[in-house]
């Protein structure tokens, strides 16, 4: 069949043989070696590699003994094979022979040495490291290094090493996390940054593992307890997900392709991530409203959003891409889901499209940092630039998901945002800048587990409602890494928009071009000096917005904004072009030379810039200018206090 | 996306007549509200008016599916149903096949039901008749045309075909792409 996707093969897989052999060798390896010998290979290993010539000598005779063994090994080393370079050199070969047999002989004296030399962790010195460049480690002594360190480290004050430096300490743990589970350093030191370290290698090895597999019952066609029946006749082995979930099923082991059942194609359930239920629970849509989900494919949130409605109200499903939006029909139709619409738009364009949603749901493009366990290839693939680039897209979908909500609605006016990734560039920074830039507040998820968003992170503050966010880990809760927002939009006006819009406009230009010059970007060096102009005029406008220009500006921003910004501005031309065809009239009718000042400033900015996207609830909630300026005194008197 | 032609809708309900017979009205005459087919990119949708209404946002170009699809209009004009239709034939349907559980798996691959697979089948079966296909747990699997009528399928042999395949719940996957 032709399916990409064959959740067949990963059902096999899942929690059986072959699982166990995607850990890689050195788990498989832990479970012939015990942990005193893995210690006394170890330590064998750090004087071996200081003496290699003394002991290289006498033990040359245990090497008979060890002939054995190393038939047994050689049938390890064949499985360790696909996962490692195993280019182990002769002499190592005896020196683990040896080691082997050492171990195998004196299993007490090794147990009691173990304990001594745990305490006794140490750096390895210059030449040692200049060694490991030209002979590969073997992967137990760095497993075992790795833990020491992290023993170390999480001790620091006793169990350092005099005059060893925690910095020292640190890059070496960095580059054995990088060698054993083959990240690239970016990503290392990024996760670095947002674990504890001894939380760190729990979720590197949870990475590694695949997360179960998990269905979701859909009640719109039977009942979970019906479905479960009928599969376990099938010869499937399967049990409730958990106490939060009333459809979920978790799947340990099937004797048919799951995802090719009669019940699956009759659409009584659909496969989904334990995780992709989260955000749909937060979103709780009710029966009879008007819910958008931005990104759709491949429909599983949809099709969940559609069951909690029980097929009423109205759905529209997005997704920017054509080819998999093919899935979301398919899906749609076999969980017979018939309120759907289902189109294929670009997000940050859908404010133009429609408005007035009850809910929307924004799964947001990611990096895919927390679902390493399904896409190994992220582990390498990413970069700074990956992750900004990301992130200054979700910006601006989650500013135009935004602008989608109806924030009058009677029973809605929420968004939930959420990704499959971990980093805080993408969720806490993005949720913070949406925070600043719309009427919106956090509001809690309704999930009663996960964990805390972040308010603080390395040099960033964010809001503290960030707290109400939510994030899920593989190695604490068993499911993708993800992470969910709730927000509530509180009132339809763009904040220093209407009037406004040009002051705000103004001042990214003003940021901008503060950080133009350090950058080096010559072809914006002309603005400045406009700049100020429209700066001042800016001024009168509220704090507000020169604020979050400050505060941007102290945040590191990422080099790849530049670029993406221009681009995006042509992308959207000419829709700026009409938005300004029609401001025209409306200033006109005000009446005021302020504005019309203000427009050509605007104007020659927005050419450039066009960063905003035009709401069409900005010609519905358009104020009066007196109302303006009372709403304008009192955020100036808000912003005092 | 635009209303259908008298044409068009002559033959779709022809063809939806053979599976459903006078049920049909059913599906223009519902009490919740009213429902209409419209016809976008050659196939034909069936949705509420409410849907529609909210469905007219959308550019030509970029919508991608409204409500239900019932199946397409072939380039030389007759009308094809598709397996997403189902749930609006099933619960209508007037004459109905079931397979029994080990034929299942052979025509949800799209093969055709044979004598031996045959579970039950409802009395007074034309020949040439269309029957939407049931497994023995009452789900419905696909639709097709009865190719014996219910006496013919008492006498014939084991592996002659009682029901030719049309459309099974298989096709989800295997034509994903060509759905819509």
């Amino acid at each position: 069949m032709g399916r990409k996707l064959d959740p067949t093969n990963k059902v096999k897989r899942g929690p059986g043989k072959k699982a166990k052999k995607q850990q890689g060798a050195e788990t498989e390896l832990t479970k012939f070696i015990t942990d005193g010998e893995y210690c006394a290979l170890y330590i064998n290993y750090l004087q071996s590699g200081n003496l290699d010539q003394k002991m290289s000598q006498p033990l040359l005779p245990i090497e008979r003994a060890a002939k054995k063994e190393k038939k047994l090994k050689e049938t390890l080393a064949l499985e360790s094979d696909d996962d490692e370079e195993d280019e182990e050199d002769d002499s190592e070969e005896e020196g683990d022979e040896e080691e082997k047999s050492d171990a195998d002989l004196d299993e007490e004296d090794t147990v009691q040495t173990n304990i001594d030399e745990m305490d006794k962790f140490r750096l390895p010195g210059a030449e040692e490291t200049s060694k490991e460049g030209v002979l590969p480690l073997d992967l137990k002594t760095i497993h075992q290094r790795i833990k020491d360190n992290v023993d170390v480290l999480c001790n620091f004050s006793t169990k350092r090493e005099e005059g060893k430096e925690r910095t020292e300490y640190l890059s070496l743990l960095k580059k054995d996390l990088c060698t054993y589970y083959s990240y690239n350093n970016f990503l290392i030191e990024k996760l670095i940054d947002l674990f504890p370290l001894s939380e760190l290698v729990d979720f590197l090895e949870a990475n590694e593992i695949q997360r179960p597999v998990t269905i979701r019952t859909n009640t719109l066609k039977t009942r979970r307890r019906d479905l479960a029946q009928a599969l376990i006749n099938r010869g499937v082995n399967l049990d409730p997900l958990g106490k939060w979930s009333k459809v979920g099923l978790v799947i340990y082991d099937s004797s048919v392709p799951i995802g090719a059942t009669p019940e699956y194609l009759a659409g009584q359930y659909m496969l989904q991530g334990a995780s992709s239920f989260l955000p749909v629970m937060a979103l709780s849509p009710q029966e009879g409203e008007l819910v958008l989900d931005m990104s759709s494919a491949p429909g599983g949130k949809t099709t969940y959003i559609a069951q909690l409605m029980r097929n009423t109200g109205m759905i529209v499903a997005n997704d920017a891409n054509a080819e998999r939006l093919k899935s979301v029909v398919g899906n749609i139709h076999r969980l017979g889901v018939t309120n759907t619409v289902i189109c294929n738009y670009d997000g940050r364009q859908f404010p133009k499209v429609m408005g007035g949603f009850d809910r929307v749901l924004l799964d947001a493009p990611c990096s895919g940092t927390g679902v390493i366990a399904k896409d190994p290839a992220v582990k390498t693939s990413k970069d700074e630039a990956d992750i900004l680039r990301s992130a200054h897209l979700q910006k601006e979908l989650i500013l135009s998901a935004i602008d989608s909500v109806n924030a009058e609605s009677p029973s809605g006016g929420y968004l939930v945002y959420c990704t499959c990734s971990i980093m805080v560039e993408e969720n806490e920074w993005v949720v913070d800048y949406a925070l600043k830039k719309r009427n919106v507040k956090l509001v809690p998820t309704g999930l009663d587990f996960g964990k805390e968003g972040f308010t603080r992170f390395k040099e960033r503050r964010f809001h503290p409602s960030l707290r109400l966010s939510r994030r899920f880990y593989p190695h604490s809760h068993n499911m993708d890494g993800f992470f969910i927002a709730k927000l509530k939009k509180f009132s339809n006006v763009i904040p220093t928009a209407p009037a406004g819009k040009e002051a705000s406009e103004a001042t990214v230009v003003a940021d901008s071009s503060q950080e133009k010059p350090s950058e080096g970007d010559k072809t914006k060096k002309t603005i400045p000096s406009k700049v100020s102009g429209s700066k001042e005029h800016a001024q009168p406008n509220g704090t507000a917005a020169r604020k979050t220009a400050n505060i941007k500006s102290k945040g590191k921003k990422d080099l790849s904004t530049g670029p993406k910004k221009a681009k995006v501005a042509k992308m959207d031309g000419e829709a700026v072009k009409e938005a300004e065809v029609k401001k025209p009239t409306a200033k006109i009718a005000e009446g005021t030379k302020a504005s019309k000042a203000d427009r050509k400033e605007g104007s020659r900015f927005e050419t450039k810039q066009g960063k905003k996207t035009t709401n069409p609830m900005k010609t519905k909630n358009r104020m009066g200018k007196n109302k303006f300026n009372k709403l304008k005194y009192m955020l100036q008197k808000q912003d005092r206090k | 996306m635009r209303p259908l032609t008298d044409e068009e809708t002559k033959a779709m309900f022809e063809k939806l007549s053979k599976y459903i017979g006078e049920n049909i009205k059913l599906l223009v005459d519902r009490p919740d509200g009213s429902y209409c087919f419209r016809l976008h990119n050659d196939r034909v949708y069936y949705m509420s008016e409410k849907i529609l209404k909210l469905a007219t946002n959308i550019s030509r170009d970029k919508l991608v599916s409204v409500g239900t699809c019932f199946g397409k209009f072939t380039k030389t004009k007759k009308f094809r149903l598709h397996i997403t239709a189902l749930d609006y034939l099933a619960p209508y349907a007037k004459f109905k096949v079931w397979v029994k559980p080990g034929a299942e798996q052979s025509f949800l691959y799209g093969n055709h039901v044979l004598k031996s697979g045959l579970g039950r089948i409802t009395e007074n079966t034309m020949q040439y008749q269309g029957v939407v296909v049931y497994s023995m747990a009452d789900v419905p699997l696909g639709f097709g045309v009865a190719a014996k009528s219910t006496q013919e399928c008492r006498r014939v042999d084991p592996m002659s075909i009682v029901v030719f395949h049309q459309a099974d719940v298989g096709e989800f996957i295997r034509n994903e792409d060509t759905l819509t």
